[in-house]
């Protein structure tokens, strides 16, 4: 009963706030013409009883105010007193608002934006049921050499078998299929997945038509079937609901489609359109070995079982299978990962040293705002003290400036988030290669983040400058305040204070800057050791069905080679199994038959590549010794290998490499090949140093995934067409993929360096900029301060250079203590970003002083007109001013 | 004339509440019906009446009401809700007990 009174109250006093107003004031009007009429027939005339009245009454304003103060909702009363104060004092310097508002907006969005893409590729989960059970399994060396290998299939296998912390375990590989045409469909290739067929139950998956893999597809010997996912149905298939229980051809055999994955499905990532029963797909043989790591492993752990607990068990289970198998590449121990860490480890650190970057140029943004409050505070002393000799309360004074500070930070903010929508768009345009950057979109939680930074911002750039004024010293300020000698003495410290500290945080982001640069250089200038101009790139993929002979591939390589070199433009070709800049490819272990026998579990390894005679002169990798491939070096007498000069130095120290015998069981079987050649160095990941490689003949026919390489005379992507079109003529049923230039294959791969430099440098580049307006604000605004003092002194016969170096030297005191500040933050803060550094040191000593330098000039630049000014004052004219 | 006493903060909602239970009333009958049956020892200063009745109007003891007045202007009566009677009761209550007590304190010592 009471509470629902209180509610209508509450509506009432919300709703209907004017016409309380009125009322209260009808009430105390008709109160005091009661006293008036007593007061008269107490005997008095009009006027006494009217002054008498008002007298026993009080102030009739007064006292609706106390009567008002028991009203609900009456500090927003006072609230919105407070934003019609802080708006109107906003609108009298509309260019102060204007720049503090756009500072504001950028600080908030840039960070609005970085929070989200770190929220959503980082911090979500997946769209998993239970997703925090999720784990990715690796293998490594105990020793700590290995970490995050990827797994081999025996492994997988006794893992599956005896591990009792999961509730489920699956194993999968990423694959690429031939999807043929059917009617006027081109072929096409699809990036697929194949994998247990536990894969989707522990997901938690449902099918969004038919049915997923049961236990009995997953075999060697059953019926080929394959799952799609909605978006390759709706593309390929047109969304044809009797396409479930049909047969589509892949690589040139029959798959029965089981079922299609609903539409919110994109793991592991967007590209992946099929999935394919494992166990079917791979050789029963590579299911079983120890040696050959190709799959990943992804777990559900049970319920109250902890990853470390998982990870003990596992550990526990390596172990013992390196014992057994003490020989070959066997890993002796495993590490784990939850999966969203597992997938986003490679981005992980570039994302939070962007996030702390926007975090300091926000705090930057935000300490040029407090600055400028400040100094307008300092200007509006006076009346700050008469208003506390008014009887204005201090917490008053501070709700005010607060209030002001957040209706900048509230319009900065909403302008931000427009700005943070913009910069999304563009993120997710350019930065493709993220993973799950499908799932970038803001959500409450940013929205939340957004208001926090808002708030946060408002009270942080408002308190600085209340907190600064004291009202215990209101004479001092009155007294001070008459002439415009200096602001006062706290007030000056506390701006010198503010600036260096901005300083310092733009040094650290210079700093920062500087070294992802010069990484980013170093980079592109780094020696790959193969040709990177006018190189065109394809690959094919030859079907097993048809292509099952060494001599049919034979046939194939050759011919496209010959029909490619035809071509006009062509200015050499060749073929390779991997391409240089695309990462590592396939590696394996192989032993040198002319040496002893090593020992117990060691093993030598390198990178495994195919290709033919013509492949070292099309990417200009220099021979170093003995003799390249021959067209005779095929089929059954392709007994022959060349290695590359890392190799050498590795494995051949002080001995010829030359007639010695390579012994690799995973390539060629039981067969002893010759090295006949050295090649030079190729940079495969160029973040890294070059690995030992052996490269094997392609034209033993061996291999039927082949990529095609061009060097062409003029723009390698004018003869993208007529290459295709020699493939097609070929063979019509075999799709093309990944037509690139070596330009784009290196600019993938350094797109993380470039992207984190580039967006660093624009964060750095504009923190210079606000703590340039800062420095030169502040020196003007201590000019316009002392402009008496300086004409009295310069009346007195103080020669114009001394102001102006005297001036110099107080804008400049904040610049320097921010430079140590910043350079002694840089020293500890790099560390954390030498995993992003490639060919430079967090400690380099040439960008520190690069960093200081800029710093000093800029700084020295903006001080330069005010000072100067000081020095060109006109006494007379400043002491008239007064 | 001896100086009114200060009324107590609680002591004055208990007054208005009592005073208003019979029939509605507005703020000048209310300070002025105080005043009378204390025989003048209790003044109501208008700067604590004001703001003890919205108080109690927002916690919904009493209840306004807009009518015309005895002289013909519209007034804001007062008159106390269901709970405001029952807080009446239990204020009353509450003042019996202290002043009994009071009074056996200054009997006894």
């Amino acid at each position: 009963m009471r509470a629902l009174e209180k509610i209508r109250m509450r509506l009432q006093m919300l709703l209907h706030r004017g016409r309380e107003s009125d009322r209260l004031n009808t009430e105390l009007e008709f109160h005091i013409e009661q006293q008036i009429a007593e007061n008269k027939g107490a005997g008095m005339n009009a006027e006494e009883a009217r002054q008498a009245a008002l007298r026993t009454f009080g102030n009739p304003v007064a006292l609706g105010e106390q009567a008002r103060e028991s009203w609900s909702w009456n500090g927003l009363d006072a609230l919105a007193r407070d934003i019609r104060i802080g708006t109107r004092t906003l609108l009298r310097s509309p260019g102060f608002a204007v720049t503090a508002i756009l500072v504001m907006a950028l600080g908030i969005g840039a960070n609005v934006a970085l929070f989200t893409l770190v929220r959503s590729v980082l911090l979500r989960p997946l769209p998993f049921f239970g997703a925090n059970q999720l784990v990715g399994v690796f293998e490594a060396q105990s020793d700590g050499s290995v970490h995050d290998n990827i797994v081999a299939g025996g492994s997988f296998a006794v893992w599956q078998q005896h591990a009792r912390s999961f509730s489920n375990l699956a194993i999968t590989q990423p694959m690429t299929y031939n999807l043929a045409g059917a009617g006027d469909q081109l072929p096409e290739v699809v990036k697929a997945q194949a994998a247990s067929w536990t894969i989707f139950p522990l997901l938690g998956v449902q099918p969004a038509r038919g049915r997923f893999f049961a236990a009995a597809d997953d075999r060697p010997g059953a019926n080929a079937t394959v799952v799609m996912t909605w978006g390759l149905w709706k593309r390929r298939f047109a969304g044809d609901p009797t396409i479930v229980g049909k047969n589509v051809r892949i690589d040139d055999k029959s798959y029965t489609v089981v079922g299609i994955l609903p539409s919110w499905f994109t793991w592991p990532d967007p590209r992946v359109e099929l999935w394919t029963p494992l166990y079917h797909e791979r050789s029963p043989a590579l299911m079983q070995m120890f040696e050959a790591h190709n799959f990943e492993v992804v777990g559900r752990l049970k319920p109250a079982v902890t990853i470390q607990q998982a990870s003990a068990e596992l550990n526990a289970l390596q172990r013992q299978i390196r014992r057994e198998h003490p020989d070959g590449p066997v890993n002796d121990a495993v590490n784990l990962r939850s999966l969203v860490d597992a997938e986003t480890y490679d981005v992980k650190t570039g994302l939070y040293a962007l996030l702390g970057a926007t975090g300091c140029l926000l705090l930057i943004a935000c300490l040029n705002i407090a600055n400028l409050l400040v100094a307008r505070s300092a200007s509006r002393s006076k009346e700050a003290a008469i208003r506390t000799a008014l009887g204005g309360t201090r917490l008053r004074l501070i709700r005010e400036q607060v209030v002001e500070s957040t209706l900048l930070a509230v319009a900065g903010g909403l302008l931000g988030l427009l700005i943070a929508s913009g910069i999304l768009q563009w993120l997710i345009h350019m930065r493709e290669d993220i993973p799950r950057v499908d799932a970038i979109h803001m959500d409450g939680v940013v929205i939340l983040f957004a208001m926090a930074a808002i708030l946060g911002c408002g009270l942080l750039a408002g308190l600085i400058p209340a907190m600064s004024s004291r009202d215990a010293r209101v004479l001092t300020a009155l007294q001070e305040s008459s002439r415009s000698y200096s602001g006062g003495r706290g007030r000056a410290r506390l701006r010198q204070l503010l600036l260096a500290l901005e300083v310092g945080l733009t040094v650290v982001l210079l700093v920062g800057a500087g070294l992802l640069l010069r990484s980013y250089s170093a980079l592109r200038a780094a020696d790959l050791g193969f040709a990177q101009r006018n190189i065109l790139t394809m690959e094919v993929n030859l079907p097993k069905t048809s292509y099952s002979t060494g001599d049919r591939r034979l046939a194939f390589d050759e011919q496209l080679l010959s029909r490619v070199r035809a071509l006009p433009g062509v200015q050499a070709a060749g073929l390779t199994t991997v391409i240089p800049g695309e990462g590592y490819g396939r590696n394996d272990v192989f032993t040198i038959r002319e040496h002893p026998p090593l020992p117990r579990g060691q093993v030598l390894s390198s990178l495994t590549r195919f290709v033919d005679p013509g492949y070292f002169g099309a990417m200009q990798i220099p021979l170093i010794e003995g003799r390249s491939f021959e067209p005779g070096d095929r089929l059954d007498r392709a007994q022959v290998v060349e290695v590359n000069q890392e190799l050498v130095r590795e494995y051949f120290a002080n001995e010829d490499p030359i007639g010695r015998h390579i012994e690799a069981d995973m390539v060629f079987p039981g067969e002893a090949l010759r090295v006949v050649g050295v090649v030079g160095n190729t940079r495969d990941e160029i973040t890294h140093d070059p690995f030992p490689a052996i490269y094997y003949p392609m034209l033993s026919g061996d291999q039927r995934g082949v990529a095609l390489v061009m060097r062409s005379f003029h723009d390698p992507s004018s003869i993208a067409l007529s290459a295709q079109k020699a493939i097609a003529s070929l063979d019509p049923q075999l799709p093309v993929s990944n037509v690139l230039t070596m330009e784009q294959i290196l600019g993938q791969s350094s797109l993380d360096a470039r992207f984190d430099a580039t967006l660093l440098l624009a964060f750095a580049v504009l923190s210079l900029l606000l703590a340039m307006v800062g420095l030169f604000g502040a020196l003007s605004f201590m000019v316009a301060q002392r402009t008496t003092e300086i004409g009295v002194r310069i009346a007195l016969g103080a020669r114009r250079e001394q102001i102006m170096r005297q001036m110099l030297r107080d804008g400049l005191k904040p610049a320097l203590w921010g430079l140590v500040i910043g350079l002694g933050t840089s020293v500890g803060v790099t560390r954390l970003i030498a995993s992003l550094l490639f060919g430079t040191k967090p400690l380099d000593p040439a960008i520190f002083a690069l960093v200081s330098m800029t710093l000093l000039l800029v700084a020295a630049v903006a001080c330069a007109l005010p000072a100067w000014r000081a020095s060109r004052l006109d006494p007379m004219q400043a002491l008239r001013a007064e | 004339m001896a100086k009114p006493s200060d009324l107590v903060q609680g002591t004055l909602d208990l007054l208005i509440l009592r005073t208003i239970a019979p029939d509605p009333m507005h703020g000048w009958a209310i300070a002025k019906r105080i005043q009378q049956i204390s025989q003048e020892v209790l003044q109501v200063q208008q700067g604590s009446l004001y703001p003890a009745l919205h108080r109690l109007e927002q916690q919904g003891w009493i209840r306004a009401k807009w009518a015309e007045s005895e002289t013909g202007r519209q007034a804001k009566f007062y008159s106390l809700t269901a709970a405001g009677k029952k807080q009446l009761e239990e204020e009353t209550a509450n003042w019996n007990r202290l002043s009994a007590a009071i009074d056996l304190v200054i009997a006894g010592a």
